[in-house]
């Protein structure tokens, strides 16, 4: 029984937590890419350099708040510098929108032709973030490390294995339930939000019913620009903070946003929790798990580990690969790509 | 290409255009709403000059158009589709959206279900009634009876000449000529975009022309 509820803790404290953090962080990436395919119609490769941008606004709030002596007490103060970074991502996607996305927008530009113009943006935001922050890793997160340390908690339940759950972590998964609720509230039950719907849904017909296109456009970059400064900040607070990684987050955000289909946010959700759990526990070593649950003579002499971390990406490839060939339009209906 | 034509309709009437295909139907359509330009001629509106207006300031002027495909928002509830219709109102849209589900009952037991989810008949009764949600005073149909079964079809006919009784000037593109001639008040036969024949729908149905030429004796 004991061995049981052993491997139990193991397995959240080293897969289940992080991947749903990790999972909530991706899930937020990937509603913003799936609205901009969905409204705008087409794949924002600027969107991890977006997130960049709402992380490093945050950052840079979250250092003035703390150099006038302004904390959250136990709450990172990062929690108050989210929403300028939302502001500040908010203000600049709407400059950039009506610089550059619109002309190709006008023009009634292909969506591949967009796909470059995004993968330009994401060059310019990319160097901007660099210069504005530097490449350097970068620290934000205060306040209390733990909601539970692994002593705590093994203190509390005398168990040999402890679980530890960081408050970056708790944080990350309340914040994207409330954006999440907040989120299908509005697209569900609100006049703009139906109308945001409508338009990605039928675009001849929404503008025949007398839908402002807009408006509608100016709407969706804010969501987006919430979004991801959100998921930028969560992810730099609960790992740490890299203007490179986020690039190389594209991947399993625009996979978590295939898989779950293009368009649907109920998929990107889906889709960002299947990547994560995926990617964890395929590069976890599940030696520690399975040694509570076999028999003496049958514990596993090896690690366990499926795939080395390195190959993480690897993982989200290969899904994005088995779900194209299998199901084209994602596993929740979206739109095929 | 349509050229010199006249399509007119009155208040409260059903004025239909006819014609084998290519004729330019709904060609014709798509001008009056203002989705193609018009190099000649004028869209005019209880007198008032409309030609130069966009599709979505016609919506506003009144004017309200059903598109052939591709109608309803499918993944939108029924209730949804109406609301989306009703965009532009800022007034109480409730009472019309009761009006659309008296004149189309299925709807009201529908109006939580996706419209994508519908059959042709009730999706067709779905676009109408998005397109009714505007209180406009001309509703233009581009051919509403396109892949509906017969027994849909008469039905869909009978609620387009309820919709024209209350006061709504009714312009439709139809495949099925003999059956939208026999509600038209007007009628418009187009041949190759100019209008061959013109009168009340009747007198067309009795013309022996039209009966050989389109009507298949």
């Amino acid at each position: 029984m004991l061995d049981i509820l052993n491997s139990i803790v193991v397995l959240s404290n080293y897969v289940l937590i992080p991947a749903i953090t990790y999972g909530s962080q991706l899930a937020l990436g990937a509603l913003g890419v799936t609205l901009i395919y969905g409204i705008l119609r087409f794949s924002n490769f600027a969107h991890g350099d977006t997130m960049a941008f709402g992380a490093m606004v945050t950052i840079l709030f979250t250092w003035l708040f703390q150099s006038w002596g302004i904390t959250l007490g136990p709450l990172p103060t990062a929690l108050l510098g989210i929403p300028f970074g939302i502001l500040a991502t908010a203000a600049l996607l709407l400059l950039i929108d009506k610089f550059v996305y619109q002309f190709y927008r006008r023009q009634k530009a292909a969506p591949v032709i967009l796909v470059i113009v995004s993968m330009g943006v994401m060059f310019v935001l990319n160097g901007l973030v660099r210069i504005i922050i530097g490449p350097n890793e970068q620290r934000f997160s205060d306040g209390e490390r733990f909601i539970i340390s692994a002593k705590e908690f093994k203190l509390l339940t005398g168990l040999k294995e402890g679980l530890a759950f960081k408050t970056t972590q708790g944080i990350t998964i309340i914040t994207a339930i409330i954006l999440v609720v907040a989120l299908f509230w509005f697209l569900n039950r609100t006049r703009t939000g139906k109308s945001m719907r409508a338009f990605s849904d039928n675009e001849d017909l929404a503008l025949l019913s007398g839908i402002n296109p807009d408006k509608v456009v100016m709407v969706t970059w804010i969501i987006v620009a919430a979004l991801a400064a959100t998921a930028g900040a969560l992810y730099g607070l609960d790992k740490s903070f890299k203007p490179f990684i986020f690039l190389q987050l594209l991947l399993p955000i625009f996979a978590a946003a295939i898989v779950g289909g293009l368009g649907n946010p109920i998929g990107a959700i889906a889709g960002g929790f299947v990547i994560a759990f995926s990617e964890v526990v395929i590069t976890y070593p599940l030696k520690k798990v399975l040694k509570y649950l076999m028999p003496e003579n049958l514990e596993p002499t090896g690690l366990v580990q499926l795939l080395s971390t390195d190959y993480k990406f690897a993982v989200s490839f290969t899904i994005l690969l088995i779900v194209l060939l299998f199901r084209p339009t994602g596993l929740f209906k979206g739109k095929s790509i | 290409m349509v050229r010199e034509r006249t399509v007119a309709v009155d208040p409260g009437q059903i004025a239909v255009i006819v014609g084998p295909n290519g004729a330019g139907k709904s060609t014709a359509m798509k001008a009056i709403f203002g989705m193609l330009n018009i190099h000649q001629g004028s869209v005019r509106l209880d007198g008032e000059d409309i030609s130069t207006l966009s599709p979505q300031d016609r919506v506003a002027k009144g004017m309200a158009f059903v598109p052939q495909s591709s109608n309803v928002f499918t993944s939108l509830t029924v209730e949804e589709n109406l609301e989306m219709g009703a965009f532009l109102r800022r007034d109480d849209i409730d009472v019309t959206m009761q009006q659309v589900y008296e004149l189309f009952p299925i709807l009201r037991e529908k109006q939580k279900q996706a419209a994508g989810e519908l059959s042709g008949g009730q999706r067709q009764q779905v676009a109408v009634g998005r397109a009714l949600m505007t209180k406009p005073r001309v509703l233009m149909l581009d051919e509403p009876t396109a892949g509906v079964s017969p027994i849909v079809m008469d039905e869909l006919f009978d609620r387009i000449i309820e919709v024209a009784k209350t006061g709504i000037s009714i312009l439709m593109v139809e495949q099925n000529a003999r059956q939208a001639l026999s509600i038209a008040d007007k009628g418009y036969v187009l041949v190759q975009g100019s209008n061959r024949f013109t009168d009340t729908g009747a007198a067309l149905l009795a013309d022996p022309e039209v009966r050989k030429s389109f009507l298949g004796g």
